[in-house]
C-alpha cells in the first residue's frame, strides 16, 4: 500500500535529513482557528493535528482540557469542525485527534468517510488501544484514512512491534507516563521510547506528550524522527496570541529542529 | 450457577471491552492475570474471607420489615449492607482489591468517589494495610458529602478535588484515570464499581458476589424459596450486580433502579467512555451528558457493561425514580422501620413504593446498600422548608 499524505510528508522530511514537527491545534477554539491552522503549516509544521473536542479527554492535562471545554461551550461540533477543514488549503496534511466515542457515535464508517470528505488524511484516537482498534482501522483503511497509533513506555518490545505494524502515517511515541501538558524538563523516557520504536519499525517515529519547548523538541527528536507539540501551542491560542502569535511559536520550534 | 464470565476480551455480549490509553494496557493485563491467580489461591481467599468476617462484619443480616410490608402490601426484606464496617457494600470490593494490590507489590491506592462511600472504604483499607491513598472527588460532591471527606482525611487519605466538567463522579473517574496513567508503576487504581476497562467489571462483581450468596441462603431460609423480586439501586451497578448474582438462576425478577437524572439504561444509547462500551447518556455528537441526581453516588451518566447486557438480554429490567420520590422513601424507611437509608438505596425503595400495586402479595428483597448518616446534613437542607411550612 502506498503511504498516505501524512506518512509521505514525514518521510520526505526524514529523507532530506531533517526532523519532523507535527503541531496540535484545538478545533473550534476561537473564530480564527482555521487561520491559526494555516499559519502553523506556513510556519513549518510538517502535518497538523486538529483536535475535535470531547467532554471527557482522559489523555489530556489541564491546558487541552480547558481549550476543549471552551471550544465546546462556544458550540464546536465534530461536523462543524470538519466543515471548517473542508476546502481549506492548509499547505500540510491534516490528522484529526479525538476520542473514540466521537467516531463511535457517528458510526465508524460514516466518521471515516467524513474525514476523507473533509480532506483529512489521518486520525488519532488516544483511548483506542491496539486490541480495540480493529473495527475502526478497517473503516479507516477503506476510506483511505491513516490510523496513527500511540506506543507507550509501558509496552514490551513485542507490543511496540505490533503497534508499529498496525500504525499508519507515523507511530506516536508517548514521551512520558502521564497526560498531555508542558513540563519543566523532558522526561528521560522520551528518548528511550523513540530509540525502542526505531528498533522495530521503519515508519516515522515521533515523540509527543511532554514536549513543550524548542530545546525539548531537539532533545526528544535526537533518537527518533521528530516531535508532536500540543499543549504549548494550545496555551498560546488560549492566551489569545492569534494566528501570527502562534505561528511565531511554531517557527521557533522549526528553527531549533533545523539547527538540531 | 451465577452470572456468566465475560469473553477473554472482557465483553458481556457487545458491552465491555478495554478502551484505555496504550499506557494502561499492560497494567490492565497484569491486573487481570494477578486477579485470576489470586482468586485461584486458597490462601488469598482465606485472607479475604477473614477480613470480611472479622473486620467488615460479614455476613450482613437480612431484615424482614414487618411495619413497612404492611403499609406497602408486599413482603419486604432488606439485605443489610448498611451494617458493614464503613457503612456500605463498597468495603467488599475494596478489601479484595487492596489485598490484591498489596500482593502485586503496589504501595499506593488511587480511587474515585461520588458519595464518598467508596473513598472512605478505600481510605480504610489503605490505613489497615499501610498503603498510601489518594481519592478524587468532584468539587460538587465534596460539598454535599462533607462528612465523608472528613472521614477520608481522618483515615489518612489525600482527597483531591476534580474541577473539570460537571464536577461530580464522572469527572472524578477522569481524574483518577489521569493519575493512574502517570503513576501506573507503583499505584493500583481501586475502581469503585462494576465499570471501567476489563477486568474491573468482572473483578468487582466477583468481590461483591459474597452478598448475593448470603442473601440467597438467608432469603430461602426465611421464605422457603427465593424471593419473587430482587431490587437494588444502580449507579455504576456494583451493589445491584452483587445481589443479582445470587438470583440470576432463580425464577426471580431482577429490577435495577436508576435516578431519573442519571438513567443510563433507561435513556442512554451505546457509547464508549471510561474504558468500556455500555449504555451512556450522551448527545447526538457523542459528548457525554452531565447526570443530575440528588444522590452523589448515582450521579453518573454511564453504567457498568454487564447491566447493559442484562437489560439488552431482558434478564433484568431497569426503572427510574425522581429525586422527590427518593426523598419520600428516605423518610418512609426511617419512620416505619427505624432504619435511615443512604439516598442511593432509597431509590430502590422509591420504586417499590411506587410499584406497590404490581408487587402486592409478593416477596421483595431490596439491597440496602448503605446507611444514611452521610446524607443527613443534606436532607436537613432539603426538608427544612417543608417543616417550616407548618406540616400538621
Ligand atoms: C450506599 C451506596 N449505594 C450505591 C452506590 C452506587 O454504586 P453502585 O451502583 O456501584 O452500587 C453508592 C455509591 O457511592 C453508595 O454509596
Amino acid at each position: 500500500m502506498a503511504p498516505g499524505p501524512v506518512e509521505a510528508a514525514l518521510r520526505a522530511r526524514r529523507d532530506a535529513g531533517g526532523k519532523s514537527l507535527v503541531v496540535y491545534v484545538t478545533g473550534g477554539l476561537g473564530d480564527d482557528w482555521t487561520d491559526t491552522l494555516r499559519a502553523v503549516a506556513d510556519a513549518g509544521a510538517d502535518a497538523v493535528e486538529v483536535g475535535i473536542p470531547f467532554s471527557d479527554p482522559v489523555m489530556d492535562g489541564p491546558t487541552i482540557q480547558a481549550a476543549n471545554d471552551r471550544a465546546l461551550a462556544s458550540g464546536a461540533t465534530p461536523a462543524g469542525i470538519l466543515d471548517g477543514l473542508r476546502g481549506l488549503d492548509a499547505g500540510a496534511p491534516l490528522a484529526v485527534m479525538t476520542y473514540y466515542n466521537i467516531a463511535f457515535r457517528m458510526g465508524l464508517e460514516r466518521f471515516a468517510a467524513s474525514l476523507a470528505d473533509a480532506g483529512v488524511s489521518g486520525c488519532i484516537l488516544p483511548d483506542l488501544p491496539l486490541e480495540e482498534t480493529g473495527p475502526w482501522a478497517e473503516a479507516a483503511d477503506a476510506a483511505g484514512v491513516e490510523t496513527i497509533l500511540l506506543a507507550a513506555p509501558t509496552g514490551e518490545d513485542d507490543r511496540l512491534r505490533r503497534v508499529c505494524e498496525r500504525s499508519r502515517g507515523f507511530v506516536y511515541g508517548v514521551g512520558l507516563l502521564g497526560v498531555t501538558g508542558v513540563r519543566d524538563e523532558l522526561a528521560a523516557s522520551a528518548s528511550v521510547i523513540a530509540a525502542r520504536l526505531k528498533q522495530v519499525t521503519d515508519l516515522p517515529v515521533l515523540v509527543g506528550v511532554g514536549v513543550g519547548t524548542p530545546a525539548q523538541a531537539v532533545e526528544a527528536s535526537a533518537a527518533g524522527d521528530g516531535v508532536v507539540v500540543g499543549s504549548a501551542v494550545v496555551q498560546r491560542m488560549v492566551d489569545g496570541a492569534g494566528p501570527a502569535g502562534v505561528a511565531e511559536l511554531v517557527a521557533g520550534f522549526r528553527a531549533a529542529l533545523d539547527v538540531g | 450457577m451465577g452470572l456468566a464470565d465475560p469473553t477473554p476480551d472482557g465483553r458481556f455480549g457487545q458491552f465491555g471491552g478495554r478502551y484505555v490509553p496504550e499506557t494502561l494496557v499492560p497494567a490492565c493485563e497484569g491486573l487481570e492475570a494477578a486477579f485470576r491467580e489470586a482468586w485461584a489461591d486458597p490462601a488469598f481467599r482465606t485472607d479475604l474471607d477473614d477480613l470480611l468476617r472479622d473486620y467488615a462484619g460479614r455476613p450482613s443480616p437480612l431484615t424482614e420489615c414487618a411495619n413497612l410490608s404492611e403499609e406497602l402490601g408486599c413482603r419486604l426484606l432488606l439485605k443489610r449492607e448498611d451494617l458493614n464496617h464503613t457503612g456500605s457494600h463498597k468495603i467488599n470490593n475494596v478489601l479484595g482489591q487492596a489485598l490484591l494490590a498489596q500482593r502485586m507489590g503496589k504501595t499506593r491506592l488511587v480511587a474515585e468517589t461520588g458519595a464518598g462511600q467508596h473513598g472512605v472504604a478505600t481510605a480504610t483499607a489503605a490505613a489497615l494495610l499501610d498503603m498510601e491513598c489518594c481519592v478524587y472527588m468532584g468539587e460538587v460532591d465534596i460539598h454535599r458529602q462533607e462528612l465523608n471527606v472528613f472521614r477520608m482525611r481522618l483515615l489518612g487519605a489525600e482527597v483531591r478535588s476534580a474541577l473539570s466538567g460537571s464536577r461530580t463522579l464522572k469527572d472524578a473517574v477522569n481524574e483518577a484515570m489521569r493519575d493512574w496513567v502517570a503513576t501506573v508503576e507503583g499505584s493500583h487504581y481501586c475502581l469503585g464499581s462494576v465499570m471501567g476497562p476489563h477486568p474491573y467489571p468482572w473483578m468487582v462483581r466477583t468481590f461483591h458476589e459474597v452478598l448475593g450468596r448470603e442473601a440467597r441462603e438467608q432469603s430461602e431460609a426465611l421464605l422457603g424459596a427465593p424471593p419473587d423480586v430482587v431490587t437494588a439501586c444502580v449507579g455504576g451497578g456494583s451493589n445491584a450486580i452483587g445481589i443479582f448474582s445470587g438470583f440470576v438462576d432463580a425464577d426471580t425478577e431482577l429490577v435495577g433502579v436508576e435516578p431519573a437524572g442519571g438513567a443510563a439504561v433507561g435513556r442512554g444509547v451505546p457509547g464508549v467512555v471510561h474504558g468500556m462500551e455500555s449504555y451512556l447518556m450522551q448527545d447526538e455528537f457523542g459528548q457525554v451528558l452531565e447526570a443530575e441526581s440528588i444522590s452523589a453516588g448515582l450521579d453518573y451518566p454511564g453504567v457498568g457493561p454487564e447491566h447493559s447486557y442484562l437489560a439488552a438480554s431482558g434478564r433484568a429490567r431497569y426503572e427510574a425514580v425522581t429525586d422527590a420520590e427518593v426523598v419520600e422513601a428516605f423518610q418512609l424507611l426511617s419512620r416505619t422501620e427505624g432504619i435511615i437509608p443512604a439516598l442511593e438505596p432509597a431509590h430502590a425503595l422509591a420504586w417499590v413504593s411506587r410499584a406497590r400495586g404490581e408487587l402486592a402479595g409478593r416477596s421483595v428483597l431490596l439491597n440496602l446498600s448503605g446507611r444514611g448518616d452521610k446524607d443527613v446534613a443534606q436532607m436537613m437542607e432539603v426538608l427544612r422548608p417543608a417543616e417550616g411550612g407548618g406540616e400538621a
